[in-house]
C-alpha cells in the first residue's frame, strides 16, 4: 500500500517536472515564433508532442490514483499476506507450502481453513483426512500456528491470494514506463539543432555585413579572433572558475559517498525474486531492523528455512536473472553455492556435520553496500520500529532490485532533510506524552503535526556520539 | 564558611611562582614555533607556512581521495539464538579477586563482554562496584596473558601431556604437597580442594594473602572461638571509630562499606542526624579524609591508642598521648562510642592490637548490633604462620610438590629469596598464574587460570550468601579453569562445569530454581540473622605484648595498597589503574615516598621540588632496613604523621608481568615502574602475623630526582570558591545558610538590569534561581520555551557521601573509549579523563591533624549558557534542547577556544593520536608502557556505541549520551514515557556510596526534581554559579559532624607565606 503510495508520488512528480520543462520550452518556442521564425516546423511537432505527453501523464496519475484506491480495497489481505505467510507461502507457486490461490476452491470448508490457520497440528490430530494428506504431501512439516488471526483476517488473506496476477503485468508495466522515458533523447537534439542554427546565422549575418561594408567602400577592418577578444577571455576565465569550483566543491562533497553503488556479490540474491515475486517480508530475513541499530544480514540458516525446500529456481521464464554486465544467470546454481555455505547436502536433504554435531557453515562474505562513516551512529529499529519509516524510503524499490545498489545518497544532507520534513508519531506513542505544549498546539489545531527536528532530530548528537 | 581557604597543594596555598606560571598557561607546554625574533625570523616563518599549509592540504585531498575501501558485511554462519547483533547482553556473574568481591553484572555486544558493573539485586554490594571491578574486564583483554600452558619455561603442547607429567609426578611423590592459594571463596573449589586432598595424604593446602588479615582471624579465635571475620554495619553505626583501617578504599570490602557508611551520611535539613566518624591513622588515607574528626599517630603507637581507647571505655582513664589533639578525640570518641551504636574497626595486622579492638566493641556493645556473628565474611582466611612453615619446609627439602593458585610469593612474600630458594628445591611446582608472572617464571609448569569472565563458578562472600560466575566468552587462549586442572589431577572424570551444575542443582534443587539463581545471579538468606558472640579474649596479656613491643624509628614506614592497583598482582599490568590518579596524591603509573610537608622541608631539602605538585622533577630518598634498600621519588602529602612515611605495594614488577607493570630503565635511561615495597614487610613473631609497618627503617636523602606525573594542578580555577563546607552545628542552627551565601552572590542580578533595585538584602529569595537564570544576562534567554517541555538533563553529587574513590573515573573510561596517554604526557597535563575528582585541602599544612581535605568530582557541567559553545568557530559545539552540551568530533578543527573558555577546565585535547582513529598511517603515538591499549585484542573491549577519538579533537563528558539515547529508545519502542532511573550514567552506576544522581530535572517525579526543589534545595549549589554559565550539575555541600571546626576556618591558621610555612 504504502509502497504504490510512493511510487504514485514518484510519478507525479516526475511527470510535473517534465510538464513544467515543457512548459517552458514551449513557452519560448511560441514567442520566437512570433517574431521570425514562422516556418520553422519543430514547434508545432513540439506542441503536438506536449500535448500528447500531458495527456498520458494525466491518465497516468488517474490510473495511479485509482489503483491506489482500488488496492485500498482489499488493504487487510496484502498486509496480512507479506507479514505472516509470505515467508513459506507463495500465491501462485508451491514454495515452503503451497501455492495460495484459489485455496478455497480445493479444502473442504471456509471453516475449515479458519481451522487450519489457528491450529494446524489440531486439525491434523483430529484425523481429519484432507489435513492428514496434505500433512504427509509436504514433508510430515506442520504449518505454524496464528491462533491470533481473526476469521475475517483470514478471509482478507485469502481474497487477496485470489486477487494476486501472474507477474506478467509488472512487466508489462515497467515497459510502459521505459516507452515514456523514451522521449528524453529529442531534447538535446533539439538544443543541439537550435545552437548549429544560431551559429550559422550569426556566421550568415556577419559574411552579410562584410559583403555591405565591402559595397559601401568602407575599410574592412581585421577583426581580432573572437577568441582573442578581452570580454570574451574575461567571461571565459568567470565562467571557467565557476564551473571548475562547482565540480570540485561539488566533487569533495561527494567524497567517500557511494550512491548508486552496485557491487557484485558472492552469491547473486536476487531481492526481486524474494521480496518482490515471493512477497516475503523483509523483517523475515531482516529481524534485526525491528530490535537493533543493525538490520542484520541473516544467517544462511536463516535461508535455509524455505531453501531446504527449494532446490531450484523455476521462475527463470517469467523472471530470468541477468547481471550488470548483461550475462544470464542460472538461479539454480546460485541456490546450489547458498548450499555449499550453509553446508547442506542437498541429495541427502541433510547439514554436513563435523565429529561434534557442529554444521559445517561458513559465512557469506558479503560486499557490503551501505558504508555509513564510523563517527555516524545510525539505528535501524528506532526508524523502523519507531518512526514506521518504510524500508523503500531509504532502500529504494528494493523489491525491484535483483542486485541491490545504494539508492539513497546516504549524505548528511540527506538525513537532515527527512528529519525536517518527517513527522514523529506523537499521537500514537505514549512515549511523547512529555510534549505537553506540541500536544496542545495539535489539539488546537495550531499545528498539524511535529517533525524530528522539532524533537531536536536535527542535532549533533542526535547521531554524532 | 565562605572564608574557609581550599587548597588543591601547597603550591596554591604559598602562591609560589612556579604555580603561577602554571596557571596563567591554558597549555602546559610552549606552542612549537618560536616568534621571539620577528615574524621573520621565527623558526617556521610565512613560506615555511605557506608550505606547510599546502603540503597539508595536498596531503588531506590525496588521503581523502583514495578511492572508497570495498568493506565486508559477514553474518553468523549459523546464529546463536540469543544474540542480536547490536544489541547487548548482559550476564549476571560475580568478580573474585582473592576474597575481593563484587556481585556484577556483564555487559556483552555480539559476544564480548565490554563493561561490567554491580548487580543490583546484590545486598552486599547493591549494584555498585569499584575502580579495579570495572576495569576488570581489560585483564580479559591482557595481551601478556599466556595463550598456553608451559613446561620448563617452553610451550607445552597439550593440556594433556601437563596432565601426564603432574600425576607421574605426584604418583611417585612421598614427600608433602602443598597447595598454596590466595583465599577461595568458592564453594566447590572448596569441595574440589578436598577432593585432592583426599586423594593425596600429603597434601595440605595453605592460604596465603598478599595482604594479610591474618590478625583479625586471630584474634577472633581467641577472641570468640571462630577463626573467621564478623559482617559489619556501618549504616546502623552512630559513631565509627576507625583505628587505621581504610574501610572505604581498600579494608576487607570497601564497596559493601561505603554504600554502608553513605546510608548513615545522608543528611538534610529535614534530616539533620548522620553519623559520627572519628579517624588515627599514620598516613592519610580517603577514609581519613571523609572523617569528622581526624589525628595522626605513629604506626608503632597504634597498640597504645587502642589501649588508651580501651581505657577511656572501660575505667575514663585519660590518655596522655604527645600530641594533645588525639588526647582531646579520644575522648570525645570514647564519649560517643558509650551512647551505644557505636563501632570500632581497626586496619592493624597484629593479633593483640585487634583483640583489644574486640575488647572495645564488647564493652561498648557494638557486637551483636553492628558486628554481626550470625553471618561470617571469608573474604580473607589466610593465616600468617602456616605460609611460613610452608617456606621453612621447602627450604627443609620437605616438600615434593607445591600447586600456586592466585599468589605470587616470589613478588609478594617479605623473604622473597627465602621462597624461591626453597622452590628450586621442589621436584614439581606448578603454577596457575595468567601470565608469566615473578613466580611462573620459577616453577616448572604453568597451567594457565582462565580469566573469570570466561569461567564458570561460585563464591560464597558471606554465609548463606552465594553468587554465581558465568563465562561470557569462550576462552581466549588455550588455558583452563584452576578447579578444572584439580580436578583432572584428581583422577576425577566429570569435568568441573558438570560438577559445579551437579552440586547446585542438587543444593537448590532442580532446574527452576537453579536457572533463576543463575540469572539472578545471586542467593541470599531471606531473613538476615543478627547475633552476638560472647568475648572471651585475654585483654590484659594483649596489653602488656603491645607494651613490650619496640619504640619506633625517628621515622617510620607505611607500607600499603593503593585503591587502583591495590596488592599487585595482573592489576599492576592494567593501563586504566595505572593511569588512575590516587585519590590523595593524585599521582599515576608510579610508586613514591608519601611524606608530610614539614618533614619534606627541613630534613629532606626538598622545598623546591616535592612540596609543589607543579614541578615534577622529586628529590629521591633511599629507605634501608637490614641489607635492603629502596630509593624513590618524595611525594609530599598534606596530613601525614610528620615521623611517617609511607610507600605503596604492587609496583616494581618483573616485565613478564606486562609492559604496563614492568619496571626498570625505559630506553632514555629514566627509571620507570617504581619499586617493590613488599621486601620491607616483617613477619612478626610474637603476634604471629606479617607487619606492614615497618618501625626500624633509616630514611636518608639523595640528591638525585625523579619525575611523577602528578594531576592535580592540571586544571586550576585559579582560587575561585567552589566548595560550601559547613559543621554540622553550623548547618543545624541555620538550615538555609548555603541558600543566603548563594543569594548575597547572586541576588544582585536577579532583577532587571535597567531597573532600579537595592543590594540584596539578608535572606534569600526562594525563587532566586529562576530569576537569576533569566535577568542575569543582557541577552535575551533563548532557550527558555523547549527547557520546560519533554527532557532535561540534570545531575547531583553529594559531596558529603562522595569517599573519592575513583569508581566512577575507570567507568567513565570503559564505558566512552577515553584513551591511556602515558606517563610522558600526565606530565604535560595531557591526560583524557572526562570525570577527574580534584581533591582539596584545608587547614594548616605544618599540622597534620588539622588537614581536611575534601573530594569533588568534576566532569562537563553542561551549562546552558555555556561558554565554549559561542566560542567554537566551526560550532562543533552546541547544545541540545535536552540540555546537554553536544560535542561534535567530526566538526573539530582543534582550536582549542572552547577549552581556553572552559571555566571548569573540562575538556581533553586530543594531542596526538593515542589509539590509531586517525586514517593516516605512522602517525599512532607510542611509549611502550601504554601501547598494549591499541592491540588488536585489547581494543576489543571498546563501545561500539562511541566513537574512538582521533588526533586534533576536543572531547568532554556527554553524561553517557549513547546511554540516553538508548533508553529513551527503549521506551519509545514500549510507547511509555522515559522512566526515572531508565537513563543512568556509567559513573552514576559504579558509584559504591550512590552520590551521583540523575535525570530529567523537568519531571516533578524524579529524583533530581525532589533533589533541587524539595529535599536537597538547601544543600543544593552550582559551581561558579555568579558566572551565570548555567550549569546543569549541581553539588550538595559537605557537612562534618562536629561542634567546632579543627582548623582552616580562621585567617591565621592558614599558611599563607612562605616563612609561615617552614616555621
Amino acid at each position: 500500500m504504502a509502497e504504490s503510495r510512493v511510487n504514485a508520488e514518484k510519478y507525479f512528480f516526475e511527470n510535473v517536472y517534465k510538464l513544467s520543462i515543457l512548459c517552458c520550452s514551449f513557452a519560448m518556442f511560441s514567442s520566437k515564433r512570433n517574431v521570425n521564425f514562422n516556418l520553422f516546423p519543430v514547434p508545432d511537432k513540439n506542441m503536438l508532442l506536449f500535448r500528447k505527453i500531458v495527456k498520458s501523464a494525466l491518465s497516468l496519475i488517474v490510473i495511479l490514483l485509482l489503483s491506489n484506491f482500488s488496492a485500498a480495497a482489499a488493504p487487510d489481505g496484502k498486509a496480512i499476506f507479506q507479514s505472516n505467510c509470505a515467508s513459506c507461502h507463495n500465491p501462485l507457486k508451491d514454495a515452503t507450502g503451497p501455492h495460495l490461490q484459489g485455496v478455497d476452491g480445493r479444502v473442504p470448508s471456509k471453516e475449515w481453513i479458519h481451522n487450519w490457520v489457528h491450529n494446524s497440528a489440531g486439525v491434523i490430530a483430529s484425523g481429519d483426512k484432507y489435513a492428514n494428506d496434505l500433512f504427509n504431501k509436504w514433508g510430515k512439516t506442520a504449518m505454524t500456528a496464528f491462533p491470533n488471526l481473526s476469521n475475517e483476517e483470514i478471509d482478507a488473506v485469502v481474497t487477496y491470494v485470489n486477487s494476486v496476477k501472474a507477474p506478467v503485468a509488472v512487466a508489462a508495466t515497467a515497459g510502459a514506463e521505459t516507452k515514456e522515458e523514451g522521449n528524453d533523447w529529442l531534447y538535446p537534439l533539439i538544443t543541439i539543432g537550435l545552437l548549429a542554427l544560431a551559429v550559422i546565422l550569426w556566421r550568415v549575418n556577419q559574411g552579410l555585413r562584410r559583403v555591405v561594408a565591402a559595397k559601401e567602400g568602407q575599410p574592412i577592418m581585421k577583426s581580432i579572433p573572437f577568441y582573442r577578444n578581452k570580454i570574451v577571455v574575461a567571461l571565459f576565465a568567470i565562467v571557467l572558475f565557476i564551473g571548475a569550483g562547482f565540480f570540485i566543491v561539488n566533487g569533495g562533497i561527494n567524497m567517500g559517498r557511494q550512491q548508486n553503488y552496485k557491487p557484485e556479490q558472492p552469491i547473486f540474491y536476487s531481492h526481486a525474486v524474494h521480496a518482490g515475486i515471493n512477497q516475503i517480508n523483509c523483517l523475515y530475513c531482516h529481524a534485526g531492523a525491528e530490535k537493533s541499530r543493525q538490520a542484520m544480514i541473516p544467517s544462511s540458516n536463516i535461508c535455509m528455512n524455505c531453501h531446504k525446500g527449494i532446490s531450484e529456481y523455476t521462475g527463470a521464464t517469467d523472471h530470468p536473472l541477468v547481471n550488470e554486465e548483461g550475462k544470464k544467470i542460472d538461479g539454480t546454481a546460485e541456490i546450489k553455492k547458498l548450499y555449499d555455505y550453509a553446508g547442506w547436502d542437498p541429495t541427502k536433504k541433510e547439514y554436513r556435520r563435523d565429529a561434534q554435531g557442529n554444521i559445517l557453515a561458513t559465512p557469506i562474505k558479503w560486499t557490503k553496500i551501505h558504508n555509513l562513516p564510523d563517527h555516524v551512529y545510525f539505528n535501524h529499529s528506532q526508524h523502523v520500529a519507531v518512526g514506521k519509516v518504510q524500508c523503500q524510503q531509504c532502500h529504494g524499490p528494493i523489491q525491484d532490485m535483483d542486485e541491490v545498489y545504494q539508492f539513497s545518497p546516504l549524505s548528511m544532507g540527506w538525513c537532515v532533510n527527512c528529519h525536517r520534513q518527517t513527522n514523529v508519531q506523537f499521537e500514537n506513542n505514549n512515549y511523547y506524552s512529555i510534549f505537553q505544549k506540541y500536544h496542545e498546539e495539535l489539539k488546537s489545531g495550531k499545528r498539524t503535526g511535529v517533525t524530528v527536528e522539532e524533537l531536536g532530530g536535527a542535532e549533533c548528537q542526535k547521531c554524532h556520539y | 564558611m565562605s572564608q574557609k581557604k581550599y587548597w588543591k597543594g601547597l603550591e596554591e596555598l604559598n602562591e609560589t611562582a612556579d604555580h603561577q606560571e602554571s596557571v596563567a598557561n591554558e597549555f602546559k607546554e610552549d606552542l612549537p614555533f618560536d616568534i621571539s625574533g620577528g615574524l621573520l625570523e621565527a623558526n617556521t616563518p610565512r613560506r615555511d607556512f605557506l608550505k606547510f599549509l599546502g603540503f597539508s592540504t595536498a596531503a588531506a585531498m590525496l588521503a581523502a581521495s583514495c578511492e572508497m575501501p570495498v568493506r565486508k558485511a559477514i553474518p553468523y554462519a549459523i546464529k546463536p539464538e540469543d544474540i542480536v547483533p547490536g544489541v547487548p547482553n548482559f550476564y549476571a556473574s560475580s568478580f573474585v579477586d582473592g576474597g575481593d568481591y563484587c556481585a556484577v553484572i556483564v555487559k556483552t555486544r555480539d559476544g564480548r563482554p565490554i563493561k561490567v558493573d554491580g548487580n543490583p539485586k546484590s545486598t552486599i554490594t547493591n549494584g555498585s562496584s569499584s575502580a579495579r571491578v570495572q576495569a576488570s574486564v581489560l585483564n580479559l583483554y591482557d595481551k601478556t596473558r599466556l595463550r598456553f600452558p608451559m613446561a620448563d619455561g617452553k610451550e607445552a603442547p597439550t593440556f594433556e601431556a601437563i596432565d601426564r607429567t603432574v600425576k607421574e609426578g605426584l604418583a611417585g611423590n612421598t614427600k608433602q604437597v602443598y597447595l598454596l592459594t590466595s583465599t577461595i571463596i568458592s564453594p566447590t573449589t572448596k569441595e574440589v580442594i578436598a577432593k585432592f586432598l583426599a586423594k593425596y595424604p600429603t597434601a595440605k593446602h595453605v592460604t596465603y594473602d598478599a595482604i594479610s588479615y591474618s590478625g583479625m582471624l586471630l584474634a577472633n579465635q581467641e577472641s570468640y572461638g571462630k577463626a573467621s571475620l564478623p559482617s559489619y554495619h556501618f549504616d546502623k553505626a552512630k559513631t565509627i571509630f576507625s583505628l587505621d583501617a581504610d574501610f572505604l578504599g581498600t579494608w576487607l570490602s570497601p564497596i559493601e562499606f561505603a554504600g554502608q557508611y553513605s546510608k548513615g551520611r545522608k543528611v538534610s535539613a529535614k534530616n539533620l542526624t548522620m553519623s559520627r566518624h572519628y579517624q588515627v591513622e599514620p598516613t592519610h588515607t580517603i577514609s581519613g579524609a571523609a572523617a569528622d574528626l581526624r589525628a595522626t599517630c605513629r604506626p608503632s603507637e597504634l597498640g597504645a591508642v587502642a589501649i588508651a581507647l580501651y581505657g577511656l571505655v572501660t575505667n575514663g582513664t585519660q590518655p596522655s598521648f604527645s600530641n594533645k589533639h588525639l588526647n582531646e578525640l579520644l575522648s570525645k570518641a570514647a564519649e560517643d562510642l558509650k551512647k551505644g551504636n557505636g563501632l570500632v574497626v581497626c586496619g592493624s595486622n597484629d593479633k593483640n592490637i585487634q583483640l583489644l579492638v574486640n575488647a572495645i566493641n564488647d564493652k561498648i556493645g557494638a557486637v551483636g548490633t553492628t558486628i554481626n556473628w550470625a553471618i561470617t565474611s571469608n573474604y580473607k582466611q589466610g593465616i600468617d604462620a602456616e605460609m611460613q612453615t610452608l617456606v621453612a619446609d621447602m627450604n627443609a627439602g620437605k616438600v615434593g610438590a607445591i600447586f600456586m593458585q592466585d599468589v605470587n610469593p616470589v613478588y609478594d612474600y617479605c623473604e622473597s629469596e627465602k621462597f624461591v630458594a626453597g622452590l628450586k628445591q621442589v621436584t614439581l611446582s606448578v603454577s596457575f598464574a595468567d601470565r608469566m608472572d615473578e613466580t611462573a617464571q620459577q616453577s616448572k609448569i604453568v597451567a594457565p587460570d582462565s580469566h573469570w569472565l570466561e569461567s564458570w563458578g561460585d563464591a560464597e562472600p558471606k554465609t548463606g550468601y552465594y553468587s554465581f560466575i558465568q563465562p561470557t566468552i569462550a576462552p581466549l587462549f588455550k588455558t583452563r579453569s584452576f578447579s578444572e586442572s584439580l580436578l583432572k589431577w584428581t583422577g576425577e572424570t566429570t569435568t568441573y562445569q558438570d560438577f559445579w551444575h551437579q552440586y547446585w542443582m542438587t543444593k537448590l534443587g532442580g532446574q527452576a530454581n537453579f536457572d533463576k539463581a543463575l540469572q539472578e545471579g545471586i542467593i541470599e538468606p531471606a531473613n538476615i540473622a543478627v547475633s552476638g558472640a560472647s568475648f572471651t579474649g585475654n585483654v590484659s596479656g594483649a596489653i602488656a605484648a603491645i607494651q613490650q613491643a619496640p619504640k619506633g624509628a625517628p621515622i617510620e614506614l607505611v607500607l600499603y595498597p593503593t585503591i587502583s592497583i591495590g596488592h599487585g598482582g595482573a592489576w599492576s599490568n592494567n593501563p586504566w589503574l595505572q593511569e588512575m590518579p590516587d585519590p590523595i596524591t593524585k599521582a599515576t603509573w608510579d610508586n613514591y615516598i608519601c611524606m608530610s610537608p614539614k618533614t619534606a622541608k627541613e630534613k629532606f631539602d626538598s622545598e623546591l621540588t616535592s612540596i609543589t605538585e607543579v614541578v615534577a622533577d622529586k628529590k629521591q630518598a633511599t629507605i634501608k632496613w637490614k641489607n635492603k634498600e629502596l630509593t624513590l621519588p618524595i611525594v609530599v602529602v598534606p596530613g601525614m604523621h610528620n615521623d611517617v612515611v609511607a610507600v605503596a605495594f604492587g609496583y616494581g614488577r618483573d616485565k613478564g608481568v606486562g609492559r604496563a607493570a614492568a619496571s626498570g630503565v625505559d630506553k632514555d635511561g629514566k627509571s620507570i615502574g617504581g619499586k617493590n615495597a613488599y621486601p620491607f614487610v616483617s613477619f612478626n613473631t610474637v603476634a604471629q602475623t606479617f607487619s606492614y609497618n615497618n618501625s626500624e627503617i633509616t630514611i636518608e636523602k639523595t640528591n638525585s630526582t625523579h619525575e611523577v606525573a602528578i594531576t592535580q594542578t592540571h586544571h586550576s580555577y585559579e582560587g575561585r570558591p567552589i566548595i560550601h563546607e559547613y559543621t554540622l552545628e553550623e548547618f543545624s542552627k541555620d538550615p538555609e545558610v548555603l541558600l543566603k551565601e548563594r543569594y548575597a552572590e547572586i541576588g544582585h542580578y536577579t532583577t532587571k538590569p535597567w531597573e532600579h533595585h537595592e543590594a540584596p538584602k539578608e535572606g534569600f529569595d526562594p525563587n532566586m534561581d529562576e530569576k537569576f537564570r533569566e535577568e542575569g544576562t543582557l541577552y535575551p534567554n533563548y532557550d527558555k520555551e523547549p527547557r520546560n517541555e519533554g527532557i532535561h538533563w540534570g545531575m547531583s553529587i553529594d559531596l558529603n557521601t562522595c569517599t573519592g574513590c575513583a569508581a566512577c573515573v575507570i567507568a567513565c573510561q570503559a564505558e566512552n573509549n577515553i584513551s591511556v596517554v602515558g606517563k610522558t604526557h600526565v606530565l604535560k597535563a595531557h591526560e583524557m579523563h572526562w570525570l577527574r575528582i580534584d581533591r582539596y585541602f584545608s587547614g594548616n599544612p605544618n599540622d597534620p591533624d588539622s588537614v581536611q581535605t575534601v573530594f569533588q568530582p568534576m566532569m562537563c557541567q553542561h551549562c546552558d549558557n555555556a561558554p565554549c559553545e559561542n566560542v567554537c568557530p566551526v560550532n562543533a559545539t552546541s547544545h541540545s534542547n535536552e540540555g546537554l552540551n553536544q560535542m561534535t568530533y567530526n566538526r573539530c578543527i582543534g582550536t582549542k577556544y572552547c577549552a581556553n573558555n572552559c571555566p571548569y577546565k573540562v575538556r581533553h585535547f586530543n594531542w596526538m593520536d593515542w589509539n590509531g582513529a586517525d586514517c593516516f598511517d605512522d602517525n599512532l603515538y607510542e611509549d611502550d608502557r601504554r601501547d598494549d591499549m591499541n592491540d588488536d585484542l585489547t581494543r576489543m573491549v571498546l563501545n561500539p556505541d562511541v566513537t574512538v577519538r582521533s588526533r586534533g579533537v576536543m572531547e568532554k563528558c556527554s553524561f553517557c549520551v549513547q546511554r540516553l539515547q538508548a533508553a529513551k529508545l527503549d521506551a519509545k519502542k514500549d510507547g511509555n514515557p522515559l522512566k526515572d532511573g531508565a537513563a543512568r550514567t556509567a559513573c552514576q552506576q559504579a558509584c559504591a556510596s550512590n552520590s551521583i544522581k540523575f535525570g530529567n530535572a523537568n519531571d516533578p517525579e524524579s529524583e533530581i526534581y525532589k533533589i533541587r526543589h524539595s529535599e536537597d534545595k538547601e544543600r543544593m549549589f552550582y559551581v561558579l554559579e555568579q558566572l551565570h554559565v548555567l550549569p546543569n550539575v549541581n553539588y550538595l555541600a559537605k557537612i562534618r559532624n562536629t561542634d567546632k571546626v579543627i582548623a582552616g576556618d580562621k585567617k591565621e591558621d592558614l599558611m599563607m607565606n612562605q616563612s609561615k610555612l617552614i616555621s
